[in-house]
């Protein structure tokens, strides 16, 4: 079995090989040396990516501002009466939302906390690869680069939207960003996939395998469960957009007819025929729905466990909480086409997929009440991150309500591609995963860094940032209930679209505020790496196994051996005992005063636990 | 010097925060554990959440009832009310879950802020309440479901006997309509016999074609049903005309098609909006010097990113009395009429078919 293997390797993991510079710290294999690089490099793009949407709200909000001041950082791609281009602003809002869901919220969010996070919290040493999980970063970083160079390409970067739908995308003569820019989107995008693959691998085997004494699936923090599903619905779809892609390359570069037909263009008639453009939607879209709850499943175990620890109270519902995620990971690949309602894909799909896509709310909704019975009569202490995780759950509900609307499809009519679907899914997805991420660099930054990060700050950041994200996401359901449709870059052609200045200025004056409110975290973040104030063990007296390693773990995470599981991760408050809180690590035997009755039943095993036998999950 | 000054002052504001947080740190290493636990802070954070709630939830049914004005749009087509109505009542629906989970939340986080002597509830399961809170959503969201689903088959339903028929095309970056012509019915097309002229690519052998036409602006007859048939040249895009509650993709290679009823002519629409008592469309607009409500009219746009000049394809749609349409309809020159050069195209055997159909008056060709 694994757990004796980690036996067996202990005695090697304990004396600490230090390495020079480039091992440690640049081609490391340990998890939590990869897991902060994911960090930095989500961080750097998370700028990058926040800060296009400020450049192109400037000219929503705008219009007739004279960006000329612009001209150093962007050149020639403000035009002379100094003003965005229009292709350009496309491009601006293609890169914002490849950025953001791609580099941002999947390879920083998961890419972090399930590197940080899953040898910590099963207690395992590393991750079961540790080398292809070094690749996994570096192919991150390489796909990175590639979109970076994208950027400074004379045509831009790829601007045909994040969907990047063929045949705007497969046609160099559509447009601009079609050239170059497309061709670097999609080689970075196939790098991405590879590190997304060789990360979720890694995650699965880790968790099904590594996990300690005692660790049994229904013991395993949510955090876990969340990380592990996600890393399935990653496994099971990125390699359709891998198929997807590299039929586009084909299309685009050998002129094949996957996606092509009957197009006339720049004065003559393509060869291309039989092809179809839905076939690239379809293909796109298998990944891009489960790609959503990529994005948000590993917020909401982050935000589980937050709630739990601070509420000072048992998660509720641990096992509707499994079971939601569990439902949520099946259901989250038969829903996809109803991003394609009025795509032209036959109407009786429409209906089954209307039908599948409202089923899906109802393991959210379950999930959202169990938070809230989770806060109720609870003790609660505003961390920052509990902050940030309650401000998640506002946004889940808010976010999530929206969906109902666009998943019915009689509905979705008038508000797809509005901005009632922009204000949807950057409230559900965006804000909300954004909010788990911050929680829980928050949360587990002392046991990143030794030391702790500044709550006042952390309190002016999150109610800056709670308030701003409203201010500007939710004006945009107003916006999109009035017609508007997303992507233009000017709505003065219409007479239907010509209200709402004021609105959309307010929108981008919130935008630039809640952007530059970002930085107090950035200070806050860089600033306490160094000079915060020294962490304690425990300090959120908490229950999971990584507060029982030292301040700052080593390579192999424990010195000694690798402590023995013994309950579930959330006693908190359990009645009879004197501390609020009952760490894994405790067994029933030394708790006499606060088990339930079928506890004292465990003690007998946990004895025949402790002589290395292990316990599997028939005896839970 | 203005720019001087707000520098400077910009920077001694960063300096004086910096200094207030290092005042702040430094006082805070000296807390204990419990302290910050029970610390004023969490209090204040504790308040912030019932000034968010009852804050944002003013803004919110402010905001809604005063700019509704605003926001909602004219609906002008039979299937537009049910859909309106629809979006309403999930409105009302998720609006009441929506304020009464955000009670819960921010007060339960009020309510129960960290107090000393203090135990919270251990509470880890109750299956009775999941159950509960499983089923109610379900039922719920199935009366949703299947009111929409019931809208949906309709509005994606065939078009019903007798729909007036007109193709809609879009290109990078502009839409053209095609009409019939006094057949009704619409002539097939090639994209291979696009060209600078023909740029709709109509197949002249095909003799549906012969009397189509292509005007520049869309009219079509009020309380009849109207069928779009729809289709793109280069890449996708997406007809859409907001006060129809209309939408569906041009793609290239795949005909698509939106039946409909447009149930209120543009002289009745800005009538109604005259009398409607909304003071948005008594504005004047500073184009025409004129109240808004005299100039509206129903516009066709675009909503699948296309390229460049996506944010600028329109075309005006005219809806009309059935008379007025007829005879508008009457007056409509062929397209074939006014190029006479293609008539070359047209197979011999029919050309005597097209002079005639296409309403060619005199026989320049022969």
């Amino acid at each position: 079995m694994a757990d004796e293997n980690n036996a067996h390797h202990d005695e090697h993991h304990d004396d600490h090989h230090e390495g020079n510079f480039f091992t440690k710290y640049i081609f490391s294999l340990d998890h939590k040396v990869i897991a902060k690089q994911f960090l930095f490099t989500g961080m750097f793009w998370a700028i990058i990516g926040g800060g296009m949407s400020i450049l192109f709200r400037l000219q929503l909000g705008f219009p007739d501002m004279n960006l000329d001041w612009l001209r150093p950082l962007l050149g020639d791609w403000i035009t002379t009466e100094g003003k965005i281009d229009p292709e350009f602003y496309l491009a601006l809002v293609t890169m914002h939302g490849t950025i953001m869901v791609f580099f941002v919220l999947t390879a920083g969010l998961s890419g972090t906390f399930s590197n940080f996070l899953i040898p910590l919290q099963i207690g395992a040493r590393d991750m079961a690869s540790g080398f292809m999980n070094m690749l996994s970063y570096w192919f991150f970083f390489l796909s990175g680069v590639i979109m970076f160079i994208s950027l400074f390409l004379s045509t831009g970067p790829a601007s045909g939207g994040w969907v990047i739908y063929p045949p705007l995308s497969a046609l160099p003569d559509a447009m601009l960003g079609s050239q170059g820019g497309m061709t670097l989107w999609l080689v970075a995008m196939v790098f991405f996939i590879v590190s997304s693959l060789l990360g979720g691998i890694n995650y699965v085997t880790t968790v099904i395998n590594l996990r300690t004494k005692g660790m049994s699936f229904a013991r395993l923090p949510l955090t876990i469960w969340a990380f592990f599903l996600t890393a399935v619905i990653g496994l099971l779809s990125f390699p359709v957009l891998f198929s997807a892609a590299l039929l586009l390359v084909f299309d685009r570069s050998f002129g094949t007819s996957f996606y092509l037909s009957d197009i006339y263009i720049a004065g003559e008639a393509l060869p291309n025929t039989g092809g179809s453009a839905l076939l690239f939607q379809h293909l796109f879209w298998f990944l891009g729905h489960p790609e959503v709850y990529i994005v948000i499943l590993p917020s909401l175990g982050i935000t589980s466990e937050i709630i739990s620890t601070n509420s000072r109270k048992p998660i509720f519902g641990y096992r509707a909480m499994v079971g939601s995620l569990l439902g949520i990971t099946i259901l989250s690949f038969v829903v996809w086409a109803h991003h394609m309602f009025v795509t032209g894909m036959n109407p009786f799909l429409g209906s089954i997929f209307m039908f599948l896509t409202l089923i899906i709310a109802v393991p959210s909704a379950v999930k959202v009440f169990n938070y809230l019975t989770t806060l109720w009569r609870g003790n609660i202490v505003f961390t920052p991150a509990m902050l940030f995780s309650i401000g998640l759950v506002s946004l889940f509900i808010s976010g999530g309500l929206t969906g109902i609307f666009l998943g019915n499809s009689a509905i979705d009519i008038q508000l797809h591609d509005t901005y009632f679907v922009v204000a949807h899914f950057h409230i559900v997805m965006g804000s909300a995963s954004f909010f788990g991420m911050v929680a829980g660099i928050y949360h587990w930054f002392p046991k990143m860094f030794g030391r702790m990060m500044d709550d006042k700050l952390g309190y002016v950041h999150f109610w800056l940032t709670f308030v701003g994200v409203y201010l500007v996401f939710f004006p945009m359901h107003y916006i999109g209930v009035a017609g508007f449709p997303r992507r233009y870059y000017s709505f003065t052609n219409f007479d239907a679209f010509s209200s709402f200045t004021d609105l959309n200025m307010f929108v981008s004056a919130a935008a630039i505020i809640t952007f530059g409110s970002q930085f107090i975290f950035v200070f806050n973040f860089i600033f306490s790496i160094f000079k915060g104030r020294k962490a304690t063990l425990n300090p959120w007296r908490s229950n999971t196994l990584e507060w029982t390693t030292p301040r700052v773990p080593g390579h192999g995470n424990w010195p000694g051996e690798i402590p023995t599981v013994y309950r579930w991760p959330y006693d908190y408050s359990k009645p009879g005992a004197e501390e609020d809180f009952i760490p894994q690590t405790v067994p029933y035997s030394e708790t006499p005063e606060s088990n339930l009755p079928h506890e004292n039943e465990l003690i007998d095993q946990e004895e025949v636990q402790q002589e290395g036998i292990t316990v599997d999950e028939a005896s839970e | 010097m203005l720019t001087f000054a707000i520098i400077a002052g910009l920077v001694l504001l960063v300096v004086l925060l910096l200094l207030l947080f290092r005042i702040n740190s430094l006082a805070d290493v000296m807390k204990t554990e419990a302290q910050r636990r029970a610390s004023t802070s969490n209090r204040v954070n504790a308040i912030l959440m019932m000034v968010f709630l009852i804050g944002a939830c003013a803004l919110f049914f402010w905001y809604s009832i005063a700019r509704q004005n605003e926001y909602k749009l004219p609906v002008a087509s039979d299937h537009g009310i049910v859909t309106d109505n629809l979006f309403w009542i999930s409105t009302v629906v998720t609006g009441i879950v929506f304020i009464i989970t955000h009670i819960l939340l921010f007060w339960f986080s009020y309510k129960y802020q960290y107090k000393k002597n203090a135990k919270a509830h251990y509470y880890p399961e109750n299956n009775k309440l999941e159950i509960y809170w499983t089923v109610i959503p379900a039922i719920v969201l199935t009366g949703l479901v299947f009111s929409g689903w019931k809208a949906w088959s309709d509005i994606t339903d065939k078009a019903p006997e007798g729909a007036e028929v007109v193709e809609i095309v879009g290109q990078q970056f502009q839409w053209s309509a095609r009409y019939p012509g006094k057949d009704k019915q619409l002539g097939a097309f090639d994209f291979r016999k696009i060209d600078d002229e023909n740029s709709l690519g109509i197949d002249f052998s095909d003799k549906s074609s012969f009397d189509d036409f292509i005007p520049r602006k869309i009219y079509l007859p009020v309380n009849r049903p109207v069928e779009f048939k729809i289709r793109a040249k280069d890449v996708l895009h997406s007809v859409y005309v907001p006060h129809f509650r209309l939408k569906m993709d041009a793609v290239p290679g795949m005909p698509t098609r939106f039946w409909f009823v447009p149930n209120k002519t543009t002289a009745q629409m800005r009538e109604d909006l005259n009398n409607s008592g909304n003071p948005v469309w008594q504005e004047i607009d500073p184009n025409t010097g004129e109240p808004k409500w005299k100039n509206f009219n129903y516009e066709l746009a675009c909503t699948e990113i296309c390229g460049r000049g996506h944010f600028s394809m329109k075309m005006l749609i005219e809806v009309v009395e059935e008379a007025e349409y007829k005879e508008w309809y009457a007056q409509q020159k062929s397209w074939l009429s006014t190029h006479e050069d293609y008539l070359s195209k047209v197979p011999a055997d029919l050309k005597e078919l097209a002079v005639i159909s296409a309403g060619i008056e005199s026989d320049k060709n022969n």
